[in-house]
């Protein structure tokens, strides 16, 4: 009776073991930043990967088109990204075999991701990433958002993790509807200038994807010019009581 | 005992190259009253007759809305093509749902031409008894397909099933043409027109025929009886001053491409030898 209760025990402990989740991250990407501009959409981020707080990785591309009008950027958990980038590989492959001239949009992608992800939330085993969508498909520009929960959402301008907190701000204040190509980059630059400097995830290497009717180009690595001495930068705790 | 050693089984050769079982549902789709439909660039119209079961009973309903782009007329058993359109109206809310987008015409007739083929290929199943007049509007424009128990299926500017359907089918024939550029008004006058053709000398009424419509700005909706009365009326009006004058003048012209499309019409849609029973009797 009792090694019956200890063996019922164990098994239960077993499939327990048996089924890991992803209870917190392991490799992370930060900010994505996103807008919506006169031909299409840029998006930017940087190419850093954490391990926890270790700068481990400094080339991961975190933002990847998605079939002929899609563009996806995303922050969080490096693998699940991959892993999505598997299931989009699929979806799109899919698609195209049907050869018949319907192909998925933007707005169509961003749908799938969406499900994709509150899904896997309701199997309590979520994807832990952020994820930008892009893209333009018969004149219309789309930019969306889904978080790792699956809330989504579309905006002119759009960004994840602190990016929402550092560089949206920015992007209220000065994007306009009929930004320039050029102009937007220097918005996006701006923004990620900033994120290099507050955000200590943030590193030097980025890159900026373009998509517009006409296809997608996503940028060689570079980066920013930096000035780390302003007096803001001496001593930055000043004035915040209670920090260190 | 049997008439026909080969028609026993849905997946029995006959010595000649056919299946026997498959060419009598398609059989059942040309005892079924008739459903017609016809396209535009930007409207689809499908067109069905009523007919009642006995002087007791109502009509069976024949036009089915599968979602707000597509609707399907169906000619043969009834009650396989509910069947069929729940099946559909599943897909394409599934669709909807992952995309939030429609689902594209061509690709929900491609999933139910594949499912019409399994049955002619499995041993314990049977061949759908329905032919589907698939009509919808999507991002490449309006499009009507037909699709057929054997599992094929086929993309037509304006086609009719069902019996007497010929008559109608020389109508739009003689036509079709004109179609591309028609109004919705038109195409719903050319539909009813083509629906009176199979009705053999019957006069037209509202309450033996169904019309409805899908096309830009215009989801898929079912005419309401009154509306289709007044449109006969109209149109009826029309065709007793009209056609003497334009309709004989394009038939010499349209008579050969006319012969030619039938022909190729028949050996698409329906079986090789239209009129003769399919099996040897």
């Amino acid at each position: 009776m009792e090694s019956n209760q200890s063996n019922l025990h164990n098994s239960l402990l077993a499939s327990e073991a048996d089924s890991q989740r992803t209870l917190y991250p392991y490799v992370t990407g930060t900010s994505v930043v996103a807008i919506k501009y006169k031909d299409g959409i840029l998006m930017a981020s940087d190419m850093g990967g954490s391990y926890g707080s270790t700068l481990r990785y400094k080339s991961v591309e975190r933002i990847k088109p998605v079939g002929k009008h899609s563009l996806l950027g995303a922050s969080g958990e490096i693998s699940d990204f991959q892993e999505i980038l598997r299931y989009l590989d699929e979806l799109i492959l899919y698609d195209n075999m049907w050869d018949d001239g319907n192909s998925l949009g933007p707005k169509e992608v961003h749908s799938y991701l969406t499900r994709v992800m509150y899904n896997r939330r309701n199997k309590f085993n979520p994807l832990w990433n952020s994820l930008i969508l892009g893209g333009v498909k018969n004149g219309h520009k789309y930019l969306g958002m889904v978080s790792m929960i699956g809330v989504n959402f579309e905006d002119d301008h759009v960004a994840t993790g602190f990016g929402n907190h550092l560089a949206r701000p920015i992007l209220r204040d000065e994007w306009h509807e009929n930004l320039s190509f050029e102009d937007g980059v220097k918005l996006l630059e701006k923004c990620m200038r900033v994120l290099l400097y507050r955000d200590r995830s943030a590193i030097n290497k980025l890159q900026i994807a373009k998509i517009t009717e006409e296809g997608v180009t996503v940028s060689q690595p570079y980066s920013l010019k930096t000035f780390w001495g302003f007096s803001a930068f001496q001593n930055p705790t000043v004035g915040a009581e209670g920090s260190w | 005992m049997f008439r026909n050693q080969y028609d026993t089984d849905v997946t029995t050769w006959s010595p000649t190259g056919r299946l026997f079982q498959v060419e009598y549902s398609m059989e059942a789709v040309k005892q079924g009253s008739a459903a017609i439909g016809l396209r535009s660039k930007t409207h689809v119209v499908l067109a069905c007759v009523n007919k009642a079961n006995s002087e007791l009973s109502s009509h069976q309903k024949k036009i089915f809305k599968v979602d707000d782009h597509i609707g399907v007329a169906i000619a043969g058993l009834t009650a396989d093509g509910r069947v069929l359109s729940r099946y559909m109206r599943s897909e394409a809310i599934n669709h909807s749902f992952t995309y939030e987008s429609p689902l594209p015409v061509g690709r929900l007739v491609v999933q139910l031409a594949d499912k019409a083929q399994v049955c002619t290929q499995r041993s314990w199943k049977r061949p759908y008894g329905v032919g589907l007049l698939v009509g919808g509007l999507d991002e490449s424009g309006a499009h009507l397909y037909y699709n057929c128990p054997s599992g094929n299926y086929f993309e037509y500017q304006a086609f009719a099933i069902g019996s007497r359907s010929q008559a109608a089918k020389t109508y739009l024939e003689r036509r079709f043409e004109n179609f591309t550029n028609s109004s919705r008004e038109d195409l719903i006058k050319d539909a009813l027109i083509a629906t009176r053709e199979t009705l053999q000398g019957e006069k037209l009424k509202s309450s033996i025929c169904t019309v409805s419509v899908v096309g830009v700005g215009e989801p898929f909706h079912i005419l309401d009886q009154e509306t289709v009365q007044q449109l006969i009326d109209t149109f009826e009006l029309v065709t007793e001053e009209e056609p003497p004058a334009p309709e004989p003048a394009p038939e010499p012209a349209a008579a050969d491409e006319g012969g030619a499309e039938q022909g190729a019409g028949a050996e698409q849609g329906a079986a090789p030898d239209e009129g003769v029973a399919p099996m040897d009797i």
